[in-house]
């Protein structure tokens, strides 16, 4: 109780006197988790829209993958891009290892399944719909991927929101390819795991709420968004 | 109209469609000639639906085939609006403007086009109000504008009014008329006897998936040529 009782005071301060050190980590953490929603987003939702309409061999294959990948553990993600972008990798000589960069790989690797796999399940109900009355419109699958993706778009910021949930909540990944170095790769997730490891409980936990307190702005700003805008398109 | 540039007269030929071995059209010959509205009517279950979507290729006949007169992309020729309308999640112009865009207007006169379709009926003041807000009545207007901003040598109409009240079905008949005197072919499915006098310059009846009857309407409610049309009018009348 002593521990949480000071964590929130360090907490606290920590947001009052705005710590360098600690809005360098913040800032990061949201650049790094932002972009790979960002690059997870331009691949995972037009293949989800592609998966929902289209019929092909090997779809059903590719959903149950990308279901699958739905659990891929964060440590395993990080170790397949650590391998890519070792010395000796086939990414090696890029030289991104233990960058911001690398990070972002790895969480958009990470979450892009996680994207298709939700914007798949939601968008197959919209294609039910929509299908016949586009294909007399003379629209096939391959037209309907963008308007299946511009009206699901509220809906899909859900999608969004939990790849985002799952990337700035994550810290094997981030852990294993960027190396918690100070200043230069140290997010959120990855000071907490190390404070809590040196011992310092109230710091760790104080990062956590700033964590959480992040986490809960976004998905709020995002709620009020998509609500405005999903009770205007019906 | 646009006489020598049609898709009409459209012929059926020996069509047929089977779903999983069950007939549910058979050798239906039938030809749709330029002019006033074609009603296709006949009791639940009789193929009405079918049909339509055969005629517009939504669906492939497993027997005989569709022929259109010689006219360039008959694909693009021809709308269809549904019993109940399958509206995107966008404005009331925007779902006008959806199938211009497809059809490959040019993006100069899409607007002026969508704009022209919802005056015609009637919603041009709420151009830029959700589509998906609308009320049903409303909602099918959007539809028809939507199809009649293509401006199609067919329209086929797949029971229009069947979830509309008598305010809105009045208002979806006038614009049927509308278009039907604009040099639009209209080929509607309906179950509502009343509204196929109403609408009809000749009348398909279709029963247990075979077409029994083309005539013209004032022949087809007068005297029917088959025993099972006669009993279907009659039957009709006595509700």
């Amino acid at each position: 109780m002593n521990d949480l009782g000071s964590a929130l005071t360090t907490a606290a301060s920590m947001v009052t006197t705005a710590d360098p050190a600690v809005v360098q980590v913040v800032l990061l953490s949201l650049r790094v988790s932002l972009t790979a929603v960002a690059i997870a987003a331009l691949v995972g939702l037009p293949l989800g829209a592609l998966l929902a309409v289209a019929q092909f061999p090997g779809r059903r294959v590719m959903i149950v993958a990308l279901n699958a990948l739905m659990g891929l553990p964060p440590v395993v993600c990080g170790l397949l891009v650590y391998l890519l972008l070792s010395r000796s990798g086939p990414l090696g000589p890029l030289g991104l290892l233990f960058t911001p960069t690398a990070m972002v790989i790895a969480q958009a690797v990470l979450i892009a399944p996680i994207l298709a796999a939700l914007a798949r399940q939601l968008l197959e109900g919209m294609w039910e719909e929509y299908s016949e009355q586009l294909r007399s419109f003379g629209a096939g699958p391959w037209r309907a991927v963008p308007t299946l993706l511009w009206d699901g778009r509220y809906a899909l910021l859900t999608v969004l929101l939990a790849g985002f949930g799952r990337a700035s909540a994550e810290v094997g990944a981030v852990m294993i390819v960027g190396g918690n170095i100070d200043g230069f790769t140290r997010v959120m997730t990855t000071a907490i795991a190390l404070e809590t490891s040196k011992g310092d409980l109230p710091l760790a936990l104080a990062l956590g709420m700033v964590l959480m307190a992040i986490v809960l702005t976004v998905n709020a700003a995002a709620q009020v968004l998509r609500d405005s805008s999903a009770r205007w398109a019906g | 109209m646009r006489a020598p540039d049609t898709i009409l007269p459209l012929t059926a030929e020996g069509l047929g469609f089977a779903r999983n071995g069950v007939d549910i059209l058979c050798d239906v010959f039938l030809t749709i000639e330029p002019g006033a509205p074609t009603l296709i009517i006949g009791p639940n279950g009789a193929g009405k639906s079918v049909l339509l979507r055969l005629l517009h290729g939504l669906l492939d006949p497993t027997a005989g085939r569709i022929v259109y007169a010689p006219a360039p992309e008959p694909r693009r020729r021809q709308a269809m609006v549904f019993q109940r309308p399958v509206l995107l999640r966008r404005s009331v112009l925007g779902n006008a403007l959806y199938p211009l865009a497809l059809a490959g207007v040019p993006r100069g006169e899409r607007d002026a086009r969508a704009r022209a379709a919802l005056a015609l009926v009637g919603l041009e003041a709420l151009a830029g109000r959700p589509a998906r807000r609308l009320s049903g009545g409303e909602q099918q207007r959007l539809a028809l504008a939507r199809a009649a901003a293509l401006n199609p040598d067919v329209l086929f109409l797949d029971e229009p009014c069947a979830s509309l009240d008598p305010a809105a079905t009045r208002a979806v008949e006038q614009i049927v008329t509308a278009l039907a005197a604009r040099g639009t072919k209209i080929v509607m499915t309906t179950h509502d006897l009343g509204q196929a006098r109403r609408l009809a310059g000749d009348v398909v009846f279709l029963h247990r998936g075979r077409l029994l009857e083309q005539t013209p309407a004032e022949v087809f409610f007068t005297e029917p040529e088959t025993p099972e049309a006669a009993a279907f009018l009659q039957g009709q009348l006595v509700w």
